[in-house]
């Protein structure tokens, strides 16, 4: 396909051909179920599965832009997440009131933005020169260091319990934490950032990352700095994360160490891969999944007499799985199971096929 | 060889300095010497054949130039610039210019969007967010370019399945992209069926005349019509240099490489 945006170009008889009318109807039906879900789901699947999906899928879709895209593996991003939660915290309210500050929203959030947007420019300063391997293993030491370093630093970060108590503004009147209206919330934040995401994957930023990926030598030869690149594609997953983290922050109303502790961190990965890193849908469907292994399969186990602590295992062992039968994750079966259609706009965008 | 300067030759060199000088580069590979003291002169405008046999070193050579690695030893101005210590993309955006022996393109994109690639690469658009529409500037050239080298047909085609010929045009294609001023083709016609040479040939006299180039070529054919001077190296060091009907008839060149297979 060529990278030309063809939305919104007349046809030959001069009919307009809107956006609208491009996209497949699969799409339409699951825009249209998300939207009237409020309407017949439980309170707690609005707030904590779907809401705590959409987070997860934000924070796994800033790694699959990385990874899928750019071809960096970065085990910082749920760092980074952590990093926005906790600045909300400091610079905002919480019930830690001898550290928070309590100033507005409307500074808060563009200084956690800012703060880890900068965070991840210098995590990818540091790592660009690196590939493969001692990508992940400089960005899983910084998550460590991350860690750690909260966890003993008192003054700011309030050591081993964090902060709890960080509620979200109550913008126009809303309870943000009322489970419709964070179900709308963390929608809203999920489906910008996929189409956003969808949409670089074609603009010259996105195309030149996906080179960089491919053939970074050619990319220098054509006039484009390689690791100013990579840098870039750093700072803007960052901000991807950086919303996810605040979201994550609000709905459990707390940030702490053990938000990006090494478990968490390693689970983006493996919501990203289970999901599938070619492109931006695979990272949420990864996250749904977890989300549900994570939440149910407690009651699972403990109908089976097993421990119900054992929900790890499930996890890994669906991890396995799934990189065993493919390796690029519930997507790659889907395309399996599935011929690939050449008119559908939105799995054809781009991904790893330059 | 010495016709006078037109103005437009004059305007694009920048003073007198000239396009390309090499003082005393050398490229050691382990012990194995692929330059040893090179220096070369090219003036702007001109356009040099570079002649030698497998492994006499020509590709290294451009590699040095571009900076798609440092060479070990030496100075390399570009329009009176020291550009030795830059990275490649930085002697890219002055204007300089390749194209791969092997060709190395974006198998997975079409034929415009390698081109569009290109031209992002050269322009303040590389880093934006914004895809093209219809009448993008960067777009626009790149369909020129295409156009330059007779791929118009196929500029919605994937890269992967063109055919080795088209593959070669459409390299060429890329390092047209932007303002270039001086340009390297490794081997541009390797490969090449007589019509597509032709073609070829075509191309690059059609350059405009501030465009000069070094053109790698085994082809003395090709090398005699597209250059008016010419480079023989041998065994990483520069053999002999002059004009093509000097080379041709030099006894020691045609001992070495012109008697062998390639003549
Ligand atoms: N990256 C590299 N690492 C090690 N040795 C190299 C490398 N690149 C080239 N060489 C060696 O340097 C020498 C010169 O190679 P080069 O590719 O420049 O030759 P060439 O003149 O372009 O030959 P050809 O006509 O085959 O293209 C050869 O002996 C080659 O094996
Ligand atoms: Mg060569």
């Amino acid at each position: 396909m060529a990278v030309i945006d063809e939305s919104g170009v007349s046809d030959t008889e001069g009919r307009k051909t809107g956006w609208a009318e491009q996209i497949p109807v699969q799409y339409w039906v699951v825009a249209i179920l998300l939207l009237i879900m409020p309407a017949f789901a439980s309170d707690f699947t609005l707030y904590q599965i779907f809401g705590w999906s959409f987070i997860l899928g934000m924070i796994a879709l800033s790694l699959m832009f990385l990874a899928g895209y750019g071809g960096m593996v970065s085990l910082v991003q749920m760092t980074i997440a952590a990093l926005a939660g906790y600045m909300i915290a400091i610079f905002g309210d919480s019930a830690i009131t001898d550290i928070s500050q309590g100033w507005p929203w409307y500074v808060t959030i563009p200084i956690a933005l800012i703060v880890a947007m900068l965070f991840g420019s210098v995590v990818g300063w540091l790592s660009v020169r690196t590939e493969g391997i001692y990508t992940i293993m400089i960005t899983l030491a910084i998550a460590s260091a991350f860690f750690y370093f909260t966890r003993q630093n008192y003054v700011v970060f309030n050591g081993f319990s964090g902060f709890n108590g960080v509620l979200p503004p109550n913008l126009f009147g809303v309870d943000w934490r009322g489970s419709k209206a964070f179900y709308y919330l963390t929608l809203f934040w999920a489906v910008a950032a996929y189409l956003i995401v969808l949409y670089l994957s074609r603009a010259p930023f996105g195309l030149a990352l996906q080179g960089v990926r491919d053939n970074p030598r050619r990319m220098a030869a054509l006039g484009f700095n390689v690791n100013a690149h990579r840098v870039a594609a750093y700072a803007f997953a960052a901000v991807i994360a950086a919303i996810g983290g605040i979201l994550l922050t609000w709905q459990s109303a707390q940030v702490s160490p053990g938000t990006a502790g090494v478990g968490p961190v390693i689970d983006i990965l493996i919501i990203a891969v289970i999901g599938g890193m070619r492109h931006p849908i695979g990272p949420f469907i990864g996250a749904f999944i977890y989300v549900l292994l994570k939440t149910f399969s407690i009651d699972v186990l403990t109908s089976l007499g097993l421990g119900g602590e054992r929900f790890q295992l499930l996890i890994g062992i669906s991890f396995l799985v799934i990189v065993f039968w493919s390796p690029d994750g519930i997507l790659g079966l889907w395309d399996k199971w599935r011929q690939r259609s050449d008119k559908d706009p939105l799995r054809d965008a781009g991904e790893s096929n330059l | 060889m010495n016709a006078p300067a037109t103005v437009a030759d004059r305007l694009s060199a920048t003073g007198t300095a000239n396009a390309l000088e090499l003082r005393g580069v050398s490229k050691l590979f382990g012990a194995l010497a692929a330059l040893s003291d090179i220096s070369i002169t090219v003036r702007p405008g001109e356009r040099r054949a570079v002649l030698g046999s497998n492994g006499a070193g020509k590709t290294t050579l451009f590699n040095c130039i571009t900076g798609d690695f440092l060479p070990t030893g030496g100075s390399i101005r570009f329009f009176g610039e020291d550009i030795s210590e830059f990275p490649a993309h930085e002697r890219i955006r002055r204007g300089l210019r390749r194209t791969y022996q092997i060709s190395l393109l974006f198998t997975g994109l079409t034929v415009l969007d390698n081109v569009y690639l290109a031209c992002c690469g050269v322009s303040r658009g590389r880093f934006s967010f914004i895809r093209p529409r219809r009448n993008d500037a960067l777009m626009a050239s790149a369909e020129d370019l295409v156009r330059v080298v007779h791929l118009e047909d196929a500029k919605d085609t994937p890269v992967s399945v063109l055919s080795y010929g088209q593959q070669r045009q459409l390299e060429i294609a890329m390092a047209l992209s932007g303002a270039p001023r001086f340009i390297l083709f490794d081997e541009p016609a390797a490969g090449l069926s007589p019509t597509e040479r032709g073609e070829l040939v075509e191309i690059l006299t059609g350059l405009p005349s501030h465009m000069g180039y070094i053109i790698i070529e085994h082809d003395m054919d090709v090398a005699l019509r597209v250059a008016e001077s010419v480079t023989m190296m041998h065994n990483g060091r520069i053999f002999k240099e002059g004009k093509p009907a000097e080379i041709e008839e030099d006894p020691e060149v045609q001992a070495l490489y012109l008697g062998g297979d390639d003549g």
